[in-house]
This record gives structure tokens, C-alpha cells and sequence, in this order.
């Protein structure tokens, strides 16, 4: 089983979701939970990086934290899928360990 | 399955306090069990029963005591972590010499080998932080 890879802040502010993506196995997965849902906006100066990484890695954003920021569903890279705290759960169980970049 | 959950970070900091307290409920919504929540760095400040926000905002540190104590919970807050921040319970205040405690219902205080046991016990450890 693979690794989840959390990122919280925005990839506007930290270096931690280009470190992730740098480091993160193929197979593995992203979730972009608080102030790292930035990272999940297409248009914008990370979003190639996201894309690129996209063919091996999946991609996760935490809905709740998009909708208190103002980002709707239509604002997003396609291909990355919007959970809940319920589904947050789930990868966390999914998945082998979980690696939060801070 | 088993979750161990680390914070890392104070309340009303970022949002760290906030996702770990809503991933902490979820874990027990899906009919998981959590083994421990372990305050450490500024975490600590999470279990200051002196904490007194506004009326209209969320008491994180109350939020935290009641889920203690609806889902029995154990919420341990580091030691050395606590010391260096002032979060006391009456046995380290005495210890010390100060003239209270400060410690929030449903947290105790103890040592980082609480860290170390909660991630063997667990099948999984999350950690939430700034």
C-alpha cells in the first residue's frame, strides 16, 4: 500500500507541496486540506506542477476548506477530486501510512 | 481501525486545532477508535481552561474536553512541552511553586513515551500542525 501526503499551507507561501511532489512515490496520494487548497486551483503559477505530478499521483482536496475560502468546484485543476472529513478518514484508512508536510 | 492524532499546533492559530478536532470526530463517525490525542509543541495550549474566547466564536479547548468526555478519550498533553508554555495541572503547579493549575477537563499531563506508545497501538498516526 501507498503513502497520503497532507499539505496545509499554500503553495504560494511554503515550499512544502513542490517538496511533497518532489519526493511523493508514483501511486501515491495528495490531499490538500486548510490554506493548501490553493494548491488545487487551475490557472494559476503551481498549477503545471500539480497537473504534471496528476499522471502518478492522485489528487484530494477537503471540501469544507475550499468552500470557507471561496472556491468553487469550477475553479479547479479536472481530475482532482473534492472529499469530505468522512473521506478524509477513509484515505487515511486506505492507505499505508499518512505523511504530513509541514 | 486505530488512530493516533498528533497536534502540533495552538488554538486560534491557523487552522490546525480546528482540522484535528473535526478529523478526531469523523474517525469516531466512521466507527473508528482513537487510541490518544497528543498536545505537543504549541499544541499544549490547546488544554488551558483559562482560555476564554467570544461568545460567538467556537471554544476549542471546551470542544476538545466535551468530546473527551462523550467518546472517552485520551487527550495527553507533553510535559516539557507544557512547561516551557505555563499549562500546569494541580501536581506540577505544586512541583513548581506556582499558585494555580491550569489544566482543561478530560487532559492529563504526561511524558513524549505517550507519543511513542499511541503510535504503536494505532494502525494509523495523523499529525495536524502549523
Amino acid at each position: 500500500m501507498s503513502l497520503i501526503h497532507t499539505v496545509n499551507k499554500s503553495p504560494f507561501d511554503r515550499n512544502t507541496l513542490d517538496s511533497c511532489l518532489r519526493l511523493a512515490a508514483k501511486g501515491s496520494s495528495v490531499l490538500l486540506i486548510e490554506d493548501g487548497v490553493y494548491g488545487a486551483i487551475k490557472g494559476t503559477e503551481k498549477s503545471d506542477l500539480v497537473t504534471n505530478a496528476m499522471s502518478s499521483i492522485a489528487f484530494y482536496v477537503l471540501g469544507p476548506d475550499l468552500q470557507a475560502r471561496g472556491v468553487s468546484s469550477d475553479k479547479l485543476i479536472s481530475g482532482i477530486k473534492i472529499v469530505g472529513y468522512g473521506d478524509f478518514v477513509d484515505l487515511v484508512a486506505q492507505h499505508s501510512a499518512t505523511q504530513a508536510w509541514l | 481501525m486505530k488512530f493516533g492524532i498528533l497536534v502540533n499546533e495552538g488554538p486560534y492559530t491557523h487552522q490546525a486545532a480546528d482540522t484535528a478536532y473535526q478529523f478526531a470526530l469523523a474517525v469516531i463517525n466512521k466507527g473508528h477508535e482513537i487510541t490518544r490525542v497528543f498536545f505537543y509543541h504549541d499544541g499544549v495550549n490547546n488544554g488551558t481552561r483559562l482560555t476564554t474566547p467570544p461568545q460567538d466564536d467556537r471554544n476549542i479547548v471546551s470542544r476538545w474536553s466535551e468530546f473527551a468526555n462523550t467518546h472517552n478519550i485520551d487527550l495527553v498533553i507533553c510535559v516539557a512541552a507544557a512547561q516551557r508554555r505555563g499549562i500546569c495541572d494541580s501536581g506540577e503547579s505544586k512541583r513548581n511553586g506556582k499558585d494555580t493549575d491550569n489544566i482543561a477537563p478530560g487532559f492529563r499531563i504526561s511524558g513524549l513515551g505517550q507519543l511513542i506508545e499511541a503510535s504503536i497501538l494505532s494502525d494509523r498516526l495523523v499529525v495536524f500542525g502549523d
